[in-house]
């Protein structure tokens, strides 16, 4: 029995090869989105996660050489007795591999890929017999050497012992750093009596880019997210229509005494089969597109962290059975209500009809209630919500709600238009185009998530990075800045530098708790940088004057949210009570930050003196400065810093993260253009009956054709219409309640109008380009079809 | 005996209220015997009919058949006895329209798991089909289309046989033809066929016959 039964629901598929064409287009394009996406985020997180384990990262504090050259190892023996936990690390390239050489026995912490490789040979590592540790494509690239091969190592990077690398890099006995364990003893000999000519580098620590990239990341998240949520509605569409269109052969089969529970599951059983091969399909689609993308979001994160990471690809079995069971999952999601509903279907046609009608009556009201459920939680969350998981919970309310709100809107705005209607084929025309509006409602609620998902990232990214390169300016409007090895180095470069230069602009800040939040506090020079360039988001008339005069305090955004602080309420610092002057966006700085007046911070922390240095200078003469100032001082060049370099490459890094939601965009919005071409193409059939008695009445086949192409526009127009206010919320909601919840800074929300209406031509065009061939197909289709209808009638 | 009725009652929600299509109604029927059932539009003929055939269930009442209460039968019983016991020829055919002619006529017989192959090519000469084994139901003509599922249901030799007008679809001469057919099939078969009909020149060809009005026995 189960063997005739399936063969006959088979045959359905053999005898419609564009439904199931359909089926598994929708599932693959569903699951290639979601791992695409995913594929990115987690490659590029693996990559720049190994990155950060292996040594010389920026983890630990380093020493080097005050003039750039490479570190005696008389030095380092001389550190080692002197009671200094130091490890001596060199770094060079070969065949475009970057190789870092360190002491294994002296490391600091972790050994990043050296611990975790399968097959490490400690003993032989540490005789120094040549094994590396490095990715497979690395280890390819390395072919004359014995590589373990570590799903943890840093891209593009190979880890030995430092005698190997010193030996394959030609460099013997040379040392390019010292990594300074975390613990050292309590008490040491001073570094400058041991070794002058070495300064200590501070370690990179928790970075503002780190921060920024966590958002780029959920961003890409909720990407990901919504492109699912686009895809599950495609394979929902795609899934109840197969069955739809099944439905007289189940009810068949069930008369013939085909049992209801063994036909359900064989449904569910055809259904994941069909999931399996289009998901295996849809992640070979993801992983191309990840490919493609994944260049682009590396150049990203090479950008902010300044670190190699992995321009290609690895097809990680977590990552391809993710997708996999997305497909599979998303599936059972999408076939559980048309499942549910054949378990329920009467057996009886008559029976069936009733039952119908009166089931699609309840759904739609139900349907319209619960969006109206969800839109009012969302409306009260957008109000309360407070942490990640209420901010997700209210995006989801909110597109939910709006995506099961769009039938009835869109029904009530068609009623509407109908009463104006004065021709017959007008008035036909809107009755039927309401008669098509339940069969096509899944695609245009994915063409409405799609068209949200672009408005609302697209102002969201824009937003970031508007909001972002103000930042810069703000943050990075000194043209130089100098890092001083210690005090005597800091007075003579001030000396030095004073007379050469426009300002010289001390940074000097220390580590307080204000309001139980762990805060830097920065004594700020009373300079025109400050006052023209930093942009308050809340503040008092006068707040430099107050600040710089000793009275007032500014303090970042982050802590005045943690701390539930505003304006006019009295902090304490050392004892001082001083009231909060301005807030100020901190965009990427994970902890509390705070600024006072150059002269109250040296009264209330003497002992600290500045050894950072911004430097306003005409940027035509800054190189010439830091070559005089190499040259007639001792400050390195590997202690000056050109920011203007720094801000060119942060921006181009949001150029590049504007490349790759762009690309996302594009693709979810040509795949809900899919969607409309699948679910018209599929009705076209069942259209037929509807459509000739108009033919007979006297229409023509390609009015009728017109007629159908400017139904699939207007309906994409009326949902492009819906889904800009949806965007708009969705930014917002992304902008002032997730990034908050995540990362402590509401960023300001910007709109672009010349955006937004490209991105309704390019719906449109995909609407009409989808109906396109649909249309074409009912102006050609041959009367004798047409005929059919009246023929079979009974 | 093959199939008794007793006190069978059912009733429909509609719009306008709960309607009562049958109301109380009672009938016998031997194996090899022929009986149709007339009356008007909405007399409950056709509910009955689906009652018998395991399709709906009564709300009171006992449907008996080869001694089992089907009126008791949960849905995987009732499922067994439209496989094996009862074939149902329905007035809209209701080919599977994704097989073939000989996938159809094998079809029932098959989930019964009494396919007789050298039987279900006698059913399809008998009924003129020959030609057309290897197409598709579409590219049949109505008459064509009913006689596949006469040959369909009689293909696992079911012991009872209900027709709910078989050939209303059809034009005079070829509904004579099935008619024929069917019942010359169902006499050698020694099956039992309950025929809902509104011609009562197909009514006369029966051995006997009952009208239904108002959701009773007349």
């Amino acid at each position: 029995m189960t063997r005739t039964t399936l063969h006959a629901l088979l045959s359905h598929w053999w005898r419609s090869p564009l439904q199931l064409f359909t089926l598994l287009a929708g599932l693959a394009l569903a699951t290639a989105l979601w791992s695409g996406v995913q594929a990115v985020n987690a490659e590029a997180r693996a990559s720049y996660s190994a990155a950060a384990t292996t040594l010389d990262e920026g983890r630990y504090d380093r020493l080097l050489r005050r003039d750039g050259q490479p570190i005696d190892l008389e030095a380092y023996v001389a550190l080692r007795r002197a009671g200094w936990l130091v490890s001596p690390v060199i770094t060079g390239r070969l065949n475009n591999v970057r190789i870092v050489g360190v002491e294994p026995l002296t490391a600091p912490g972790s050994m990043g890929a050296l611990e975790m490789a399968d097959g490490a040979d400690v003993e032989r590592f540490l005789a120094g017999q040549g094994q590396m540790f490095a990715s497979a494509d690395v280890a390819d690239r390395l072919p004359e050497f014995e590589v373990i091969i570590s799903q943890n190592a840093a891209p593009n990077t190979a880890v030995t012992d430092i005698g190997i690398a010193q030996q394959i890099l030609g460099r013997p006995g040379e040392i390019d750093s010292l990594v300074i364990a975390p613990n050292q003893p309590a008490s040491q000999v001073d570094l400058q009596q041991i070794a002058p000519d070495l300064i200590r580098q501070q370690a990179q620590a928790s970075t503002d880019v780190a921060q920024l990239t966590d958002s780029f990341h959920l961003n890409l998240t909720a990407f990901g997210l919504l492109s699912f949520a686009v895809g599950i509605f495609i394979v929902n569409g795609a899934i109840g229509l197969a069955f739809e269109q099944r439905r007289p052969v189940v009810r068949t089969l069930r008369a013939l005494g085909v049992p209801l529970r063994r036909l359900v599951l064989l449904m569910a059983a055809e259904l994941m089969f069909f999931a399996f091969i289009a998901g295996a399909v849809g992640v070979v689609l993801g992983y191309a597109i990840a490919a493609l993308l994944l260049p682009d979001v590396a150049a990203t994160l090479r950008g902010l962290y300044g670190a190699d990471v992995s321009g290609t690809l690895q097809l990680r079995p977590s990552w391809w059975l993710s997708g996999l069971a997305i497909a599979l999952g998303g599936t059972a999601v999408a076939a559980a209500g048309a499942l549910w509903k054949l378990s329920r279907m009467p057996l009886l046609a008559g029976a069936q009809q009733r039952a119908l009608a009166m089931a699609a009556g309840r759904r739609a009201w139900a349907q319209a209630l619960g969006a109206g459920v969800l839109l009012a939680i969302y409306a009260i969350l957008s109000v309360t919500a407070e942490g990640l998981i209420a901010g997700f919970t209210l995006l989801a309310c909110l597109l939910v709600g709006a995506a099961l709100a769009l039938p009835f809107v869109l029904d009530r705005v068609l009623a509407l238009a109908s009463r104006g209607a004065k021709s017959v084929t007008s008035q036909w025309f809107w009755a039927d185009t309401r008669q098509q509006l339940p069969g096509l409602s899944l695609a245009l609620m994915a063409l409405l998530l799609a068209m949200a998902a672009n408005v609302g990232v697209s102002t969201m990214v824009s937003s970031f990075r508007t909001t972002f390169t103000g930042f810069l300016e703000q943050r990075l409007t000194s043209e130089l800045y100098i890092n001083t090895a210690d005090p005597a180095q800091a007075a003579a470069f001030v000396a030095y530098a004073t007379p050469r230069v426009d300002a010289v602009l001390p940074i000097m800040f220390t580590q307080i708790t204000i309001a139980d939040q762990p805060t830097e506090i920065y004594g700020t020079r009373d300079h025109a940088t400050y006052r023209e360039n930093w942009k308050m988001l809340e503040g008092a008339a006068g707040h430099w004057d107050t600040t710089f005069a000793g009275d007032t305090i500014i303090i970042n955004e982050q802590l005045a949210r943690r701390a539930g602080l505003s304006i006019g309420d009295p902090v304490s610092v050392q004892g001082r009570q001083m009231p909060i002057a301005g807030i100020y966006g901190d965009y990427g700085n994970p902890i509390g930050q705070a600024i006072i007046g150059e002269h109250l911070f040296e009264t209330l922390y003497p002992s600290i003196t500045p050894d950072r240095f911004g430097l306003r200078i005409d940027p035509a003469k800054a190189p010439d400065f830091v070559a005089e100032l190499t040259r007639d001082t001792d400050v390195s060049a590997a202690q000056v810093i050109n920011q203007a370099g720094i801000k060119a490459l942060s921006l181009e890094v949001f150029e590049r993260t504007f490349t790759v939601t762009t690309a996302l965009n594009i693709l979810t919005l040509a795949v809900a253009g899919f969607a409309i071409l699948m679910s018209l193409l599929t009705l076209a059939a069942m259209r037929v009956p509807q459509l000739a008695p108009a033919w007979a009445m006297g229409m023509t086949r390609a009015q009728l054709g017109r007629l159908e192409l400017l139904r699939a526009v207007l309906l994409a127009m009326l949902t492009a219409v819906f889904a800009l206010p949806l965007g708009l919320a969705l930014a917002w909601a992304l902008l002032s309640v997730v990034n908050v919840a995540a990362f402590g800074w509401k960023l300001p929300m910007y709109l672009f109008p010349l955006d937004y209406a490209r991105l309704g031509v390019f719906a449109l065009l995909a609407a009409a380009l989808a109906a396109l061939w649909p249309a074409r197909r009912l102006a050609r289709t041959p009367p004798a079809d047409l005929l059919k209808v009246f023929s079979n009638e009974r | 005996m093959l199939l008794t009725v007793e006190n069978v009652q059912k009733t429909y929600a509609t719009a306008d209220g709960p309607f009562e299509v049958l109301r109380g109604v009672g009938l016998q029927l031997n194996a090899g015997e022929t009986l149709a059932l007339t009356g008007e539009s909405g007399s409950g003929k056709s509910t009955l009919l689906h009652l018998i055939g395991g399709l709906d269930t009564p709300d009171q009442g006992r449907i008996i058949l080869n001694g089992t209460d089907i009126a008791a039968l949960d849905d995987n019983g009732r499922a067994e006895l439209r496989r094996g016991t009862v074939g149902v020829v329905f007035q809209q055919f209701n080919l599977i329209p994704s097989l073939k002619v000989v996938d159809n006529i094998a079809f029932q017989a098959r989930l019964a798991g009494r396919f007789d192959p050298i039987w279900a090519q006698t059913l399809a000469d008998r009924m003129g089909l020959t030609a057309q084994l290897n197409k598709y139901p579409e590219q049949l003509s109505g008459g064509q289309q009913q006689r596949v599922a006469i040959a369909r249901t009689l293909a696992p030799k079911p012991q009872l046989v209900l027709a709910d007008e078989p050939t209303g679809n059809l034009d005079e001469e070829t509904a004579s033809i099935v008619m024929d057919l069917i019942l010359e099939l169902v006499a050698e078969t020694g099956a039992g066929l309950l025929m809902v009909t509104h011609s009562q020149a197909l009514a006369g060809r029966m051995q006997r016959r009952l009208h239904l009005r108002a959701g009773q026995i007349a």
